[in-house]
C-alpha cells in the first residue's frame, strides 16, 4: 500500500535548470522547448532567451534532458542549485539537534531512576504499585519521545520480512517495559524474589543508543573532510561580461560560452579557454604541482585553481557537473562508496545477522528457563534482553566502507585518485611495478640537447635543414627539432619528395636541391652512407640516455642531432621508495636498448625491457603475471591503455585535468611517480585499518553475545547488566568510525 | 509451565526462520516497464523493496529519502559497482540502461536497508 502522503510525493514534479548554448535567435527557443517537452516525463519546459536558460519540470533525468537538447543541435549543461549542500547540512544539523533532545530527555528520566535503584530507594513492586504505574506511564512517554524511530523501523522492516538494528533495540527495550508493566498489573505472576522492574534499563538503553548515534554522526563528519576540502575549492561567484558590462553572479548562474573576467588573485570559477590577457595560474590544489603555470590566449584554465598577478578574459566551456573539479569530486565520492572484496564476508554475515541473534535470544531464554537458578524468570529475561541489546551488526557493516571512505579521501589529498575500493585494496599487494619510460619516468617532452657537425657544416644550418625536413611530422623527436628551430628563429625551406621510412627516419629534397637524410644507423646503412667517426659520438650519446639521429646531405654524413627526454626530477626518489618497499621495478620502453639502459641506470632500475612496440606492452604484463607476480603498470593512459587494463592495478600519469582516465584504476594527478608509492602506502594503511575494524567487530559480537547470554555465569558468576550492554553497543559503531578516522593522520614516508 | 515455555520458544525459532528466510515476500513486488518507480527510504526499509522488470527494459528509479539518520544516506548497487548519495527530502534518480537477467541487490552502506532488482 502506498500512503496518501507518499502518493503526493510521487506526483510532485522536480525542477531542473539548464544553461542552453548555441541559441542564436529567438526562434531557437521553440525548438529547444519542443526538444525538452518531448522527453518522457517532462510536464513543462520553458526557455528564457535573455539569459539562455531553460526551466524544466517533470519526472525525468538530467542526462535525458541534456541529450535531447544536443540532439536538437544545441548545447546544454545543468545549472546546480547552489543551496543543495547547505540544505543538506541544515537537515543534518536539525537531525543532530533532534537526537540531542531525545538523548537528554531519556537521560533525565533514566539516570535518577537508575541511581535511586542502586541506592535501594525503590519500593517493592507489590507495595508501590501506584508509584510504579506512574513510572510506567512516564517511561512509556520517554520511549515514545526518544525511541519512536526504533519501534517504527522495527515494525516496518518486520512487515517487509526484514530485520535490522531497530528490531533488536525495539525488542530489547520493548520486552523490558512490557514485562515490568505486566508485573505491576499482576505481581503474583512471579515469585517475590523475581519481582524486579526494568524501566530504567529500557530508558537508559534508548538514551545511550541515541548518544552513540550522536557521536557517530560527529565522527562521520570528519570522514568526509577530503570531499569537503575539494568542494571548498569551488568558487562561489563569477564575474561575467554581459552586454559589455561586468557583473558578479553566483557560480550556479554561469552559462555555457559566457565570457568571464578573472582578476589578480581570484579563483577561476569554471573550466574554459582564455581569449584575452595572460597570467600565471596556481594549479597546485588539483595537480600538486607547486610552480604556477603560465597561461595566455588559447590556453585552457581549470575551475578551482587560483589566478596569479595577471588578469584575463575567458570563455566558459564546461560548467556545473562537467568541470574537471566536479568530476574529481564525483570520482572520489563514488570510489569512497565502493566496497572491495575484503568487506564481502562482513556483508554476508550482516545480512543474516539479526535473525540469527533473535534465535540466539530465544535459545538463551529457554536455556535459562530450563537450567537456570531461581528466580528463573528474572535471569531468563535479563539475559535475553542483554543478548538483544549487545549485538551490533552496524559495526560489522560499517567496518569496511568507513575506512575506504577515509583512505580514498586521504589519497586524493596527495593527488592520487583511486577509482574504486578494489583498486585501493589491491595496490598494497603489488610486488612488481612496470614503468613506461616516456612520459612516466621522463617528462615526455624531448628536447634537442646536442649537435655534432662535420667540419664543412655548422650547427644552425644542420638544425635548419633537419627542421625543414621534419616540419609537419607528429613524431615527438621531430617536434623537438622543429621547436628548437622556432626558438632560434630559423627560416625553414620548403621540401620536395618527402618520404618517411617507418622505423628508420625521413628523406626529402630541399629547395636548394640538396638531398637530406635524417634518421638512425639503419637508415644510413640502407642508403650506404659512411658514418665515419660519428658512430662513436652517437654511441656515447646513447650511453648518456639520449637518442642520436644522423643527418646526411647528398649522400655524405653531415652530423648528429641528439634528442633527449629529460628525466623528471623526482623519478629517481620515487623509484627508490618503491624498491625500499620491496617492490621489483621494471622499465618498459619502445626505445633502443642503449638509451633504455642509460635511463634505467640513471634512475636506479636494474631491469628493463627495450624495443617493445606499444601493442606488445600488455603481453609483457601478462608474462609477468603468469609467473605469479602481482603487477602494477604505470603509463600515460592513452598509448598504454591495454597494458594498464591488463595489469592488476593500472596507474595513469595524468596531466592534472584529464582526471577520468577510463583504463586506469588509479590516476596520478601530479604527474609525479611519487604517487605510486603514496598509493601503495595508503592502500596498506587502509587495508590494515579495515582489518582492525573487522577484527574488532567480529570479536565484539562473537564474545559479547555469548557473555551476554550468560555463558560465563556457571564459571565465574558473570552476568552483564543490560545497561552495560547498551553502552557497549552504542560505543561500538563510534569506535569503528573513530578508528577509521585515525587514517586521516596517515602520512606516506617521503624520500 | 516449563513445557509451554519450551514449546513456545521452539515455535518462535521456527517462526523466525520461516518469516525472515523462507517466506521472502512476493506480494510487495512492483513491476516496471521502464516507467519511474519511486522508492521511499524510511524506517529501515525500502518500499517497495523488490522491483521486477523484463530484460531489455530501461530501469528508472527515484529514491526518496525520508530517514535523516546517516544509515540511509547512500544506496549501493554492489554487483554493478554503482553508488548514489541520497539527499534528504529530495528525489535521487537511479537509472540503468537495460540490464542482463538476474537479481541485483541494493543496500545501504551497512546492508541494513535491502532491496532487490529482479530482471526476468
Amino acid at each position: 500500500m502506498i500512503g496518501a502522503k507518499e502518493f503526493a510525493h510521487m506526483n510532485r514534479d522536480d525542477t531542473y535548470r539548464l544553461s542552453i548554448g548555441g541559441m542564436s535567435c529567438a526562434g531557437c527557443v521553440s525548438s529547444v522547448e519542443a526538444a525538452l517537452s518531448a522527453v518522457p516525463g517532462v510536464s513543462k519546459a520553458e526557455v528564457n532567451f535573455a539569459d539562455h536558460t531553460a526551466q524544466v519540470s517533470g519526472k525525468t533525468s538530467v542526462k535525458q534532458l541534456v541529450a535531447a537538447v544536443s540532439q536538437a543541435g544545441y548545447e546544454a549543461a545543468v545549472l546546480e542549485n547552489e543551496d543543495d549542500e547547505s540544505e543538506k547540512e541544515r537537515l543534518e544539523r536539525q537531525h543532530y539537534q533532534t537526537l540531542m533532545r531525545k538523548t537528554i530527555v531519556a537521560m533525565a528520566v533514566g539516570v535518577p531512576l537508575f541511581i535511586t535503584g542502586i541506592l535501594g530507594m525503590h519500593p517493592m513492586v507489590s507495595e508501590g504499585r501506584l508509584i510504579w504505574a506512574g513510572v510506567s506511564i512516564l517511561t512509556l512517554f520517554v520511549l515514545w519521545f526518544s525511541g519512536a524511530q526504533f519501534y517504527r523501523g522495527a515494525i516496518k522492516s518486520f512487515k517487509a520480512h526484514n530485520a535490522n538494528m531497530d528490531t533488536l533495540i525495539a525488542l530489547g527495550t520493548g520486552t523490558a517495559w512490557l514485562y515490568s508493566t505486566i508485573l505491576i498489573m499482576f505481581p503474583s505472576l512471579v515469585v517475590e524474589s523475581a519481582q524486579h522492574v526494568y524501566y530504567e534499563a529500557a530508558v537508559i538503553i534508548i538514551a545511550l543508543i541515541n548518544l552513540g548515534s550522536l557521536l557517530e554522526m560527529r565522527a562521520r563528519g570528519k570522514t568526509s573532510e577530503a570531499i569537503k576540502r575539494l568542494i571548498g575549492l569551488q568558487a562561489k561567484t563569477a564575474r561575467v561580461v554581459r552586454e559589455g558590462k561586468e557583473l558578479d553572479i553566483p557560480i550556479a548562474d554561469v552559462g555555457l560560452n559566457e565570457t568571464l573576467r578573472v582578476r589578480p588573485g581570484e579563483k577561476i570559477p569554471v573550466d574554459g579557454e582564455i581569449i584575452e590577457g595572460s597570467s600565471h595560474v596556481d594549479e597546485s590544489m588539483l595537480t600538486g604541482e607547486p610552480v604556477p603555470v603560465g597561461k595566455s590566449q588559447g590556453d585552457q584554465v581549470v575551475g578551482g585553481t587560483i589566478n596569479g598577478s595577471g588578469s584575463f578574459l575567458f570563455v566558459a566551456k564546461k560548467i556545473g557537473k562537467e568541470t574537471a573539479l566536479a568530476q574529481i569530486i564525483e570520482m572520489v565520492r563514488s570510489a569512497q562508496n565502493s566496497k572491495p572484496a575484503i568487506g564481502r564476508l562482513a556483508d554476508k554475515i550482516s545480512s543474516v545477522f539479526v535473525p540469527t541473534v533473535l534465535i540466539i535470544a530465544v535459545l538463551t531464554f529457554i536455556a535459562w528457563f530450563n537450567l537456570g537458578p531461581d528466580p528463573v524468570v528474572s535471569f531468563a529475561l535479563v539475559t535475553t534482553m542483554t543478548v538483544l541489546i549487545i549485538a551490533c551488526p552496524c559495526a560489522l557493516g560499517l567496518a569496511t566502507p568507513i575506512s575506504i571512505m577515509v583512505g580514498v579521501g586521504k589519497a586524493a589529498e596527495f593527488g592520487v585518485l583511486i577509482r574504486n575500493g578494489e583498486a585501493l585494496q589491491t595496490a598494497g599487494t603489488l610486488d612488481t611495478i612496470v614503468l613506461d619510460k616516456t612520459g612516466t619516468i621522463t617528462e615526455g617532452k624531448p628536447r634537442l640537447t646536442s649537435v655534432v657537425h662535420a667540419a664543412e657544416w655548422d650547427e644552425d644550418t644542420l638544425i635548419q635543414m633537419a627542421a625543414s625536413v621534419e616540419t609537419g611530422s607528429e613524431h615527438p623527436l621531430a617536434q623537438a627539432i622543429v621547436q628548437r628551430a622556432e626558438t632560434m628563429n630559423l627560416s625553414l625551406s620548403k621540401t620536395k619528395e618527402f618520404k618517411a621510412l617507418a622505423g628508420h627516419g625521413v628523406e626529402a629534397q630541399l629547395e636548394n636541391g640538396k638531398w637530406v637524410l635524417l634518421g638512425n644507423a639503419k637508415l644510413m646503412a640502407k642508403k650506404s652512407v659512411d658514418l665515419e667517426d660519428f658512430e662513436y659520438a652517437a654511441q656515447g650519446m646513447a650511453e648518456r640516455g639520449q637518442t642520436p639521429m644522423y643527418i646526411a646531405v647528398d649522400g655524405k654524413i653531415a652530423g648528429i642531432l641528439s634528442v633527449s627526454d629529460p628525466i623528471k626530477l623526482d623519478s629517481k626518489g620515487a623509484i627508490q621508495r618503491m624498491q625500499r618497499m620491496g617492490i621489483r621495478v621494471v622499465m618498459l620502453t619502445g626505445d633502443n636498448a642503449a638509451t633504455a639502459k642509460a635511463v634505467a641506470e640513471q634512475v636506479g632500475v636494474d631491469e628493463f625491457i627495450a624495443d617493445v612496440l606499444p601493442q606488445h606492452k600488455s603481453e609483457k604484463i601478462t608474462a609477468l603475471q603468469q609467473k605469479g607476480h602481482k603487477v602494477g603498470m604505470v603509463g600515460d593512459g592513452i598509448n598504454d591503455a591495454p597494458a594498464l587494463a591488463q595489469a592488476d592495478v593500472g596507474f595513469a600519469i595524468g596531466t592534472g585535468t584529464d582526471v577520468a582516465i577510463e583504463s586506469a584504476n588509479i590516476t596520478l594527478m601530479r604527474g609525479s611517480l611519487d604517487g605510486v608509492p603514496d598509493a601503495i602506502s595508503v592502500s596498506k594503511a587502509t587495508v590494515a585499518n579495515i582489518k582492525q575494524n573487522l577484527f574488532g567487530a567480529f570479536i565484539y559480537n562473537s564474545l559479547g553475545i555469548p557473555i551476554a547470554a550468560g555463558i560465563l555465569y556457571p564459571v565465574i558468576g558473570l552476568l552483564l547488566n543490560p545497561i552495560i550492554a547498551g553502552a557497549a553497543m552504542a560505543m561500538s559503531s563510534f569506535t569503528v568510525v573513530s578508528n577509521a578516522n585515525r587514517l586521516r593522520l596517515f602520512k606516506p614516508e617521503t624520500t | 509451565m516449563t513445557l509451554i515455555v519450551n514449546v513456545v520458544g521452539l515455535l518462535l525459532i521456527l517462526g523466525i526462520i520461516w518469516w525472515f528466510w523462507i517466506a521472502k515476500p512476493k506480494s510487495r513486488l512492483v513491476e516496471s516497464k521502464g516507467e519511474f518507480i519511486d522508492i521511499i527510504v524510511e524506517n529501515g526499509v525500502y518500499s517497495p523493496a523488490a522491483i521486477k522488470t523484463g530484460s531489455g527494459e530501461p530501469i528508472n528509479l527515484r529514491f526518496i529519502r525520508k530517514d535523516a539518520s546517516p544509515c540511509a544516506e547512500k544506496v549501493l548497487f554492489n554487483s554493478l559497482g554503482k553508488t548514489w548519495d541520497l539527499s534528504l527530502g529530495k528525489a535521487t534518480y537511479v537509472q540503468f540502461d537495460a540490464l542482463d537477467k538476474g537479481v541485483y541487490e541494493f543496500t545501504c552502506q551497512m546492508g541494513m536497508y535491502r532491496g532487490r532488482l529482479i530482471i526476468e
